[in-house]
């Protein structure tokens, strides 16, 4: 990777509104871009908010679409992490991110693990992709993590041993549970999680969450970048809009590997025997007794 | 075990950005709301005030010949303390008119009577003076279902829906609402005397103890009776929390057709704002 200057655009997306997101898109990639920022990231369905619910076919976007063409155009000057639901062949709809990079589309996550749980009902209106890849970029090697993939160790696990350089996780993180922690309990989940991550797997990781209501439900924002040694390189303001602008350095990603090697110690072949093993044992379990 | 006590300021700033948010994403700039002289009605005020400015705020005090001269007293405490603009209607005209002809009326009909005639003027200013209703619903009240369907429980946007009681008074005394008012006894002030402890038979800490528990921690009934909880007082709220969920909820509809409201008809509240 190389030493750039990235950003994450903490946004407050329109419900169901792809039309002024992509304004909103637009402007702030316009900003961006007068301070001189490489990559950009947005939230987690950024070009059409949230909780749709049926709305998910009515703003479901083809790789090809108009909206996505724009912003394909405008990564010639910044490349950019955008969220969108994706209509993939067979009119399978995917909570999806985009790395757009010169004019081209370089890597679509398709969000893998989707929520389906308290106030989430993702996989009642979403498929749920099957990979996760790390992917070469003009700033570095890098990873999608969205939003409940990061919960889910093993995919950052693969993102990381796949090279990932920088793990960038868009979100839309609605805040749950009060008490004293700041701001919501689940925020401090996260913050923990993302910066053990940046330790263990010796590498970036940035956060980018959304602000805005919808249905009641409050994004809590506070976007974060995490170093290699787990130590926030920066943060955003928690419950507003921000730009959240950090300067990225090859050197510290080296310098962090150096001290500790973790990668290069990693043990792929026993992870993956035992992995299934599991597996068999799980397939087991599950046939009837005396089958 | 995790209690009840909040980050008030957060909770304030969460609060006071969803009714500015909610406000003018429905296309609107002010709210109504009906001030009764309590904490709760009290305290939705003063957040209102906050996020939207108390010209954008108009209280209205509906007094019935009944209620208690302090509950107006503490009503206009905090439409003078805030600035906002208000209006008082007596409605004891209309209430006594229709009871005329029901002059047997028990003390519940006649609250509930009373609780859905002030929600029938909420509405009609509302529309005058193209604001939202502003509830003041708390989380006790609606779990409990302690509240008139369709009268008190009836808004637009309630922003203190998901505080218990408690919890209520904390963000109260942390948003300065007068101690006077922070620090009564809770009273739906329907008849002379009335207090929500002495009618429901227990405190709000001992009953949003249980609750938090039971609604928000998962705890079942079993659990709790293990944690040494009286076991006749948490099925009593169990019931409660149960016997009330219609109050909670749209009328349930028939299905019939392919695709029924709330069903499988589901968009959210918020669709195209």
């Amino acid at each position: 990777m190389r030493r750039f200057r990235l950003a994450v655009a903490q946004v407050a997306p329109a419900l169901g509104d792809v039309d002024r997101n992509l304004t909103l898109h637009e402007k702030v990639a316009g900003e961006a871009i007068s301070r001189s920022v490489n990559l950009l990231v947005f939230p987690e369905l950024s070009l059409t908010g949230y909780f749709l619910k049926d709305q998910v076919p009515s703003v479901a976007l083809r790789e090809r679409a108009p909206a996505l063409e724009r912003l394909r155009n405008l990564s010639h000057r910044v490349a950019m992490v955008v969220g969108f639901v994706e209509e993939a062949p067979g009119h399978r709809f995917h909570n999806a991110a985009a790395y757009l990079e010169g004019g081209e589309i370089r890597h679509v996550h398709r969000k893998v693990y989707l929520p389906t749980y308290g106030i989430f009902d993702e996989q009642r209106y979403l498929a749920a992709g099957g990979r996760i890849r790390a992917f070469d970029t003009a700033l570095g090697r890098m990873a999608i993590l969205i939003c409940e993939d990061v919960w889910h160790p093993a995919a950052a696990g693969l993102a990381a041993w796949d090279g990932a350089e920088l793990i960038l996780c868009p979100s839309a993180s609605p805040g749950r549970g009060l008490g004293t922690a700041q701001p919501f309990q689940n925020a401090g989940t996260w913050e923990r999680v993302i910066r053990t991550y940046g330790d263990l797997f010796t590498c970036f990781v940035v956060y980018a969450n959304r602000v805005g209501y919808e249905d009641g439900a409050c994004f809590w924002g506070g976007s974060e970048v995490v170093g290699p040694t787990g130590a926030p390189l920066g943060k955003a303001r928690y419950l507003e809009e921000d730009l959240l602008v950090v300067d990225v350095d090859a050197g510290a990603l080296r310098r962090a590997r150096i001290a500790n090697p973790l990668l290069r110690d990693e043990r792929l072949d026993l992870t993956l025997r035992e992995l299934e093993r599991l597996l068999r044992a799980q397939s087991g379990a599950a046939e009837p007794a005396g089958a | 075990m995790d209690d009840l006590r909040l980050d008030c300021e957060t909770v304030r700033r969460v609060l006071t950005g969803f009714i500015d948010n909610e406000v003018r994403k429905a296309g609107f700039a002010r709210v109504v709301v009906g001030v009764s002289g309590g904490v709760d009605s009290a305290l939705s005020t003063f957040l209102a005030a906050e996020a939207l400015g108390p010209g954008n705020v108009c209280a209205i005090l509906m007094p019935y010949r009944t209620s208690s001269p302090e509950s107006l007293a503490h009503a206009e405490l905090v439409v003078k303390t805030l600035g906002v603009h208000s209006l008082t209607v007596d409605i004891t005209p209309m209430v006594d008119a229709y009871f005329a002809a029901f002059p047997d009326a028990d003390h519940l009909r006649r609250g509930n009577k009373m609780a859905r005639e002030r929600m029938t003027i909420l509405f009609d200013h509302s529309a005058r003076l193209r604001g939202l209703v502003l509830g003041t619903s708390n989380k006790t009240e609606l779990l409990l279902g302690y509240g008139t369907l369709y009268g008190d429980m009836a808004s637009a946007i309630n922003p203190l829906g998901d505080l218990y009681k408690t919890q209520v008074r904390q963000l109260a005394r942390h948003v300065k609402v007068p101690a006077v008012i922070v620090e009564k006894q809770p009273s739906a002030d329907l008849w002379a005397g009335q207090t929500d402890e002495a009618e429901l038979g227990f405190t709000y800490e001992e009953v949003d103890r249980v609750l938090y528990l039971l609604v928000d921690q998962r705890y079942e009934v079993a659990d709790l009776v293990a944690e040494g909880f009286d076991e006749r007082f948490v099925r009593a709220v169990y019931h409660k929390v149960q016997a009330s969920q219609y109050k909670r909820r749209l009328p349930v509809i028939a299905k019939v057709s392919a695709r029924t409201i709330d069903r499988d008809f589901r968009y959210p509240r918020d669709w195209g704002r």
